[in-house]
């Protein structure tokens, strides 16, 4: 656990003081990811550099696991935080095994135990060991360097990390991917870690929380949900930008809002059953069709079924799209518009077919937030309006 | 072509001198490389106090080698050692501690911030920092003043001949006091093929004391 206790921070310049953080109050649950987001010039640095003492607090304190940290003598204060700086900085005099286990080193590990932990990391940031030890860090491409700079930080097991812009320096898609190889180990790691971004998408996808920062001052501090369905002022709104409504398509998973109830025919059912059953849940234009496992296997158009005679397994299309109930909105909601589609089918683990999911429950969970908030005392913005 | 017929004669004489002065030259500028380094290394913790020392390190450079031995005479004479060896090892010393310092200096100051801080944020102590990642960064820096210490002072240890420190100058004060051309080229002569030599040497040296994976990054780009 992280808590800042009115963490200050002033800076004299020659053109007079600039407060960098401004009594700063926030507390980071145990193994929970926060990430400081906001402008350039804001104050996130500054507020993550106060923690292990890179810069000294002009005022305020902070608690890790409930330990003032004031008394701790620095250089085992810093030894027991991973560090991950935005330039990356891996000394390019030694070997990325050098680098990775320098902490262990400081530490006074013994040689056995950090060199078997070098390629344990390794194997986490899912380089190959033997390919890559004995190479220099200029020896690497950006993305490969700053895996290594989140290995050295995690190689000591540290219970809390600061990472300031850690995956800056790579192209949008190796990003993402490095992210996600992140998040898959931080559910094995349980780390309590604080993270820079000024990218609201990257905040979104890696923060438990998001700590908004404007000039030095803390605006916003929630889940990700609730800073996009309802952000506190103008300033936290038009930083999330025009579609924050559609980011949080991300946040949200088929699982929550999928509708159970899905009338289905089998291949052995007849047309005429197939159109009283569109006509009974109400569909507007077809019906899923499913085999003896329950697993999709086309869909019955409501033209064909009145105007044919027959069976379903004699006159049915293919399934446009399927979605999974683990796949965010955002994928159910390409594949809707790709397909021209109002619904789509659900699967389970198994395939087999378990509801289904629509555009309007999809609108309505999404607006619920906002429709929840235009009884607030407070006016509306004119993008709510709508 | 006569010359040549001296050199040769004289080759016994000729290594000797020019061993004399090998480690003439060696001996001062290695305490110089002692002296300086740590100096250099002490003066980036006050910016001040940095101005100071190197600007009285270039007044030392700019006294010519003959007056500074002019100085030294009646002082050493006080311990017995007015002329010879000495006075010429203490001038190399002095005429050396400008490019070391001022090298090493430069170069601990040039190190990345960024890598200065990664190294704090690690929870490395000041001597830790200094010993695991601004030295081995700094190095080729300092290797290359130390080259040009040695490189300067081969030529000032000439000069050291005429107070009796011996070393390939003896052939050119000979050479001009006998008015002997043929000492006079030859010592001129030994003195440039050693400069160029040690300097090449030494840049043998610097480059096998450059941390590895810093010489390839240079070779990358
Ligand atoms: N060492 C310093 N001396 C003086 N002012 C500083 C110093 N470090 C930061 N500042 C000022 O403090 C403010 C906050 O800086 P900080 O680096 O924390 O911003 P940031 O939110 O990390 O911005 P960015 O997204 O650009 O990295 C800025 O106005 C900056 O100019
Ligand atoms: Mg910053």
């Amino acid at each position: 656990m992280i808590r800042l206790d009115s963490l200050t921070k002033v800076f004299d310049t020659p053109k007079g003081a600039v407060v960098a953080a401004d009594h700063i109050d926030m507390e980071v649950p145990e193994g929970e990811i926060c990430v400081l987001l906001g402008p350039s010039g804001c104050g996130k640095t500054t507020t993550l550099k106060m923690i292990n003492r890179i810069v000294k607090p002009t005022s305020g304190k902070v608690f890790i696991n409930g330990d003032d940290t004031t008394g701790l003598d620095t250089q085992t204060l810093r030894r027991n935080i991973g560090y991950v700086i935005q330039q990356i900085g891996l000394f390019p005099n030694m070997t990325i095994e050098e680098n990775i286990t320098i902490v262990p080193k400081l530490l006074g590990w013994d040689k056995a135990k950090y060199k078997a932990r070098a390629r344990e990391m390794m194997a986490m940031i899912a380089l190959e060991p033997d390919a890559f030890l004995k190479r220099f860090p200029s020896e690497l491409s950006g993305g490969q360097q700053q895996r290594i700079g989140v290995a050295r930080a995690l190689a000591a097991d540290p219970p809390v990390m600061l990472m300031d812009e850690p995956f800056g320096a790579i192209d949008p898609i190796n990003r993402a991917v490095i992210q996600d190889e992140f998040l898959k180990m931080q559910q094995a790691l349980n780390k309590t870690i604080m993270f820079v971004s000024h990218d609201i998408d990257e905040a979104i996808k890696m923060g438990d929380r998001v700590a908004v920062f404007r000039e030095g001052k803390l605006v916003q501090y929630s889940t990700p949900d609730d800073l996009l369905a309802a952000p506190k002022n103008a300033f936290v709104e038009s930083f999330l930008g025009e579609d924050r409504a559609l980011k949080r398509l991300n946040l949200v998973k088929v699982r929550e809002i999928v509708t159970d109830e899905i009338g289905t025919v089998t291949p052995s059912d007849t047309l005429e059953t197939a159109l009283a059953k569109i006509d009974n849940y109400g569909y507007q234009n077809a019906i899923l069709m499913v085999n003896d496992r329950k697993q999709p296997a086309g869909i019955v158009s409501r033209s064909v079924a009145r105007t044919t005679k027959g069976y379903c397994r004699d006159h049915f299309q293919t399934v446009p799209a399927v979605v999974g109930l683990d796949d965010d909105l955002r994928k159910a909601a390409s594949l809707m518009f790709a397909h021209d589609q109002t619904w789509l089918p659900c699967v389970n683990d198994e395939g087999t077919v378990c509801g289904q999911i629509t555009q309007r429950a999809m609108t309505s969970h999404l607006g619920a937030r906002y429709r929840a908030r235009q009884g607030d005392d407070r006016t509306p913005s004119p993008a709510i309006k709508e | 072509m006569e010359i040549l017929l001296y050199a040769l004669d004289s080759a016994g004489l000729l290594l000797s001198r020019t061993l004399e002065h090998i480690a003439l030259v060696g001996v001062a500028v290695g305490i110089a490389t002692l002296t300086g380094v740590p100096i250099g290394i002490a003066i980036t913790k006050n910016e001040r106090l940095a101005q100071g020392v190197l600007y009285l390190a270039s007044i030392i450079v700019t006294i010519p080698s003959i007056a500074l031995f002019g100085i030294m005479i009646p002082v050493l004479s006080l311990i017995g050692h007015g002329i010879g060896y000495v006075p010429a090892v203490i001038a190399v010393l002095l005429y050396s501690q400008l490019p070391i310092i001022r090298n090493t200096y430069t170069a601990i100051n040039n190190v990345n911030p960024a890598l200065r801080e990664a190294a704090r944020g690690i929870g490395m102590s000041p001597n830790q920092r200094l010993r695991l990642v601004e030295i081995p960064l700094a190095i080729p820096v300092i290797m290359a003043g130390v080259r040009t210490a040695v490189v300067l002072n081969i030529g000032v240890m000439a000069i050291a001949a005429y107070i009796g420190a011996g070393g390939l100058g003896t052939f050119i004060s000979r050479g001009i006091s006998q008015s002997d051309p043929r000492q006079l080229i030859v010592g001129a002569i030994a003195v440039s093929v050693l400069a160029i030599i040690v300097d090449y040497s030494l840049l043998y040296v610097q480059k096998r004391l450059t941390p590895k994976g810093m010489s390839r990054q240079a070779a990358a780009t």
